[in-house]
């Protein structure tokens, strides 16, 4: 600072106008950010505009009542069929038996790491546990149709080469992860003090585990079977190679079918014109398969919110 | 009630320590379960794969005889639809993290966007495929691109990008701001010189872990209509047709490693395994050493970091 008053007045003048400069560059950078933030609603919009304009066209074409009660599914034969409870049987049969494997498994396995394992084996099975949930499904896949297959048709000799046995079992797998993971975070965030009162009137770990840990963490553990459960129905690859794709209502695991994203896989496979009825199934297709992991997701929350215990 | 003896009492306890001991047993069981279906699944791609691992299987393009034929154009394609992915996710899903911790007050808006990332995040990848369909490749008209399908998989990760990076801000305490703050630093500035460098290795393990994801998708390239026989790489910079510059290659058709397997796969001729079993290495061995990247950063992270 000199001592002459002009050049002092001159700088504090500068300065006001710097400061606004930096007010103005503020809103800009907020702006951005929250554009950027923005990003993932239009994202679901676009997923709903998408889905819901070409399934309204799709259903100018086909009635609402033939796509939920027939039982073909031929949408690009001469005689077209549109019976979505076709996939949907195919997707049911998979991931319920996905389901089977993946939450016992995932569920013993929370426990052990959250209630019995010491720190090293938990240390060392996290990162197992998380290279297990990196696996690329289409890996699985070839996993599921060239290992698990043949190993299966040895037990079971009437095995076809594909089945939504091998494929569900193999999906089972991939979600173990999942579960496991974010049940054991449910358990680990039970307060010590339950566990400890427990064992003061001499309960084994198990017991304690079972009838103390598991009902107080039971909204997290339902969460993680939610997820685990949108996995499997939305989980493509692995059913589009070991499941085969034809479309098959059945409710029998040995044989092969077709599921809601495994026919979408096939029809995008081959060359469908856009604006075609062929073309406009998948999103019908899609729609449907968002409003199942909708009505789940839906259930998750609810769960969630009435078993919610706050300590 | 007769009290118990002791030799009752005594087998109470070992009813229950056995019972203990059966579960911990079965706890082990399914983690080696685990463990040996990754290990079954390296095994069996190496076996089956091994006479395939040689320069020309990484220089050739797919063919129809299973010996020539080879992964050129599919790592290629991977590689340019990371760059186009991570291009995208990681200013969006940094600067979205940046806004949600930082910046947004709690009003509806926020609230809103809070819970559409939760649920983005168990959409089903097959429908950001379906969505990629219909708006990038018909209605922007990008067409069956690399470009559409790094859009694709930005989208895809978003979520998870965001989520570490919010999750690496909430760790850094609040003195660090008031700090800034109180020598002059705008909001800005704060997050610029001092949150985003600190929050960085929680952010590069998100996207390392995002990226690695990525990498493995192959329902929502397959819905936007990826070739699965491609026996060109995309032009070089400068080289292409329409000439776009530095980016000629972001329009050009692709195939990427996913794909390229699922299509060796599905193939009845076995001879095609063996190039899927070789394939299918590659692509675990790249997804494996990104996410043990990502699990060595995590842990070289919380040893390092004490405030």
């Amino acid at each position: 600072m000199s001592a002459n008053n002009n050049s002092d007045l001159h700088q504090v003048s500068n300065r006001l106008a710097y400061n606004a400069m930096r007010n103005w560059k503020e809103r800009l950078i907020e702006a951005v950010l929250l554009a950027a933030a923005a990003v993932s609603v239009l994202t679901t919009l676009g997923i709903v505009y998408v889905l819901v304009s070409e399934s309204v066209s799709f259903f100018a074409s086909v009635s609402i009542v033939d796509f939920l009660t027939d039982t073909q599914w031929t949408p690009l034969f001469d005689d077209a069929h549109f019976g979505i409870m076709v996939l949907i049987s195919g997707t049911l049969v998979s991931s319920g038996i996905a389901l089977l494997v993946a939450i016992p498994m995932g569920t013993i396995i929370a426990i052990y790491l959250s209630e019995f394992a010491d720190s090293r084996v938990r240390e060392a099975a996290k990162p197992i546990l998380e290279l297990l949930g990196g696996i690329p499904t289409i890996v699985f896949g070839y996993f599921a149709l060239l290992v698990v297959t043949p190993i299966l048709q040895v037990i079971l000799p009437g095995l076809p080469g594909f089945s939504l046995l091998s494929a569900g079992l193999v999906m089972g797998i991939m979600i173990v992860p999942y579960v496991a993971s974010l049940s054991e975070d449910a358990m680990r965030a039970v307060p010590m003090s339950m566990r400890e009162g427990a064992y003061a009137m001499g309960s084994t770990k198990l017991y304690t585990a079972v009838h103390v840990v598991v009902p107080a963490a039971i909204s997290g553990l339902a969460a993680s079977y939610i997820l685990g459960i949108s996995r499997a129905v939305g989980e493509t690859m692995i059913l589009a190679v070991a499941a085969g794709m034809q479309p098959n209502l059945t409710w029998n695991p040995m044989e092969p079918a077709a599921t809601i994203t495994s026919f979408i896989v096939q029809v995008a496979l081959g060359d469908l014109p856009h604006g075609s009825i062929g073309y406009q199934t998948i999103f019908a297709a899609g729609l449907t398969l968002l409003l199942i992991t909708l009505v789940f997701n839906i259930l998750g929350q609810w769960l969630r919110a009435k078993y919610r215990e706050v300590y | 009630m007769k009290p118990l003896t002791n030799e009752q009492i005594r087998a109470v306890i070992a009813k229950g320590k056995f019972r203990d001991n059966v579960f911990k047993a079965t706890g082990i069981f399914c983690l080696a379960l685990a463990l040996l279906v990754i290990v079954a699944l390296i095994a069996d791609m190496v076996i089956k794969g091994a006479d395939r691992f040689t320069i020309d299987f990484f220089m050739n393009f797919a063919s129809r005889r299973a010996k020539d034929a080879g992964i050129l154009s599919a790592w290629v394609g991977s590689l340019l639809v990371m760059l186009v992915t991570a291009l995208a996710a990681v200013p969006l899903g940094v600067a979205a993290g940046l806004y949600l911790e930082e910046y947004a007050k709690r009003n509806w808006i926020t609230n809103v966007i809070e819970i559409n990332i939760t649920n983005l995040a168990a959409v089903p990848s097959i429908v950001y495929g379906l969505l990629a369909l219909g708006i990038f490749v018909y209605q922007f008209g990008l067409g069956q691109s690399i470009l559409s399908a790094g859009l694709t998989l930005a989208l895809l990760i978003l979520p998870i990008i965001i989520v570490s990076t919010r999750e690496a801000i909430r760790a850094i305490p609040a003195m660090i701001r008031e700090g800034s703050m109180a020598v002059g630093a705008t909001r800005w500035q704060t997050c610029r010189y001092h949150i985003v460098p600190y929050a960085m290795p929680g952010i590069l393990t998100g996207v390392i872990i995002g990226l690695a994801r990525a990498i493995g998708e192959t329902a929502p390239i397959i819905t936007i209509g990826a070739l699965t026989f491609i026996a060109f790489l995309p032009p070089a910079p400068f080289m292409g047709e329409p000439a776009a510059g530095l980016f000629d290659w972001v329009m050009a058709p692709f195939t990427v490693m996913p794909i390229q397997i699922f299509n060796w796969t599905s193939r009845p001729d076995p001879a095609f395994e063996v190039n899927a079993a070789a394939a299918g290495f590659v692509l675990m061995a790249m997804v494996l050493s990104m996410n043990a990247v990502a699990i060595y950063l995590r842990y070289k992270m919380r040893k390092k970091i004490k405030w």
